[in-house]
């Protein structure tokens, strides 16, 4: 079995590998709609949103792997960190729940994908403001497409009203995550990289709020809650998905595909 | 038999027509189910056009389309070769007509 592999701890390289493993983690758990979406139709466009969503995190891991500098590469990278390795934010890795949830959690995360993007666009980091610039157009299309849904449910019928709501209480702490601040972030805003998250707050929370006044939810108390899974530190989820995830590539270390 | 109807009735039929980039008009490329013209516009765009971006989509309940009825061919598409007299073929267009 070839042994798991360590990620550099430069700012820059992890500031990628948080937005990288974001897009790669919520690609994986849309994935998983595959074939049981309630019909047709979306089970193509969830399948769209999570392709869009890997191409996402290939740039981005490709080209964190180059600035880390230990000669990995994007496969390397996404088969072979464990689970202390990722620095996605706890919201990507939770199971995928119902329809609601799947839905009001791809609103939430294309909102603030897209504000981040529309950001980095203009990153110091030549590569980087290329892959946002690609981003923008799908992360847009997503938090659109969500946001119907969002709607459509949470001002449908009793019971879907009933599902989005609760959705809502459920996924309301993980949100704090996105936009707590620490040094990475920091160093990241400072050297022009992109956008400390925490910078991102009050234009989301307005076109959430937009969106949930639309579909009549009612927004849930502020939670004290902090996940850290941008530091490693992960839910039970998370060693369950990658084991399902990385599977083969352990099992066969160093196949090529 | 009520859950059947009520599937047709909240999940209608919609025909869709594309115009890629460069083509001069809209084509119909197929039908798909969806609860309102918005999702059927977004299904469309995800199952037809792949986002080519450039790409005009029109979506119509099927519904609305009136189409002829093949018991009435003879009349309605009797060839006219047969009546030189129709048809415009004595004219010579100019050459910065495209598309006649």
């Amino acid at each position: 079995m070839t042994a798991s592999i360590q990620v550099g701890a430069s700012p820059q390289v992890q500031y990628l590998l948080r937005l990288g493993d974001s897009c790669l983690v919520l690609a994986q758990r849309i994935s998983e709609w595959c074939g049981h979406a309630p019909i047709l139709e979306e089970d193509l466009a969830l399948s769209n949103m999570a392709l869009d969503l890997l191409g996402q995190a290939r740039g981005l891991l490709t080209h964190a792997a180059k600035l880390d500098g230990q000669g990995h590469d994007e496969d390397q990278l996404a088969f072979l960190r464990d689970e202390r390795q990722y620095l996605n934010p706890v919201l990507m890795e939770l199971p995928r729940g119902d329809f609601a949830y799947t839905q009001l959690r791809n609103f939430a995360v294309a909102t603030w994908l897209l504000l981040l993007w529309q950001r980095l666009q203009t990153s110091s980091d030549a590569e980087l403001a290329a892959i946002a610039g690609k981003a923008v157009k799908e992360a847009a299309y997503h938090q659109q497409h969500a946001a119907d849904w969002v709607v459509r449910l949470g001002d449908g019928t009793q019971e879907s009203a009933a599902r989005m709501q609760a959705a809502l209480a459920s996924l309301w702490p993980y949100f704090n995550e996105l936009f707590d601040s620490d040094a990475v972030d920091a160093a990241a805003a400072e050297q022009g990289l992109g956008p400390a998250w925490s910078e991102l707050k009050p234009a989301w929370q307005a076109q959430m709020a937009e969106v949930l006044a639309d579909a009549g939810l009612a927004c849930p108390k502020d939670s004290p809650y902090q996940s850290q899974g941008r530091r490693g530190i992960h839910s039970e989820h998370m060693g369950h998905m990658l084991a399902t995830m990385q599977y083969l590539q352990r099992a066969y270390p160093g196949g090529r595909w | 038999m009520t859950s059947n109807t009520s599937t047709q009735n909240e999940w209608p039929l919609w025909e869709v027509f594309v115009r890629n980039k460069a083509g001069l008009d809209h084509k119909h490329c197929g039908s798909l189910h969806a609860a309102d013209a918005k999702m059927a516009l977004q299904m469309a765009r995800d199952v037809y056009t792949r986002r080519q971006e450039g790409t005009s989509i029109w979506v119509v309940l099927s519904s609305q389309i009136v189409a002829s009825d093949p018991g009435e061919k003879g009349m309605y598409f009797d060839p006219m070769e047969d009546k030189v007299y129709r048809h415009p073929t004595f004219y010579e267009l100019p050459e910065s007509l495209n598309h006649m």
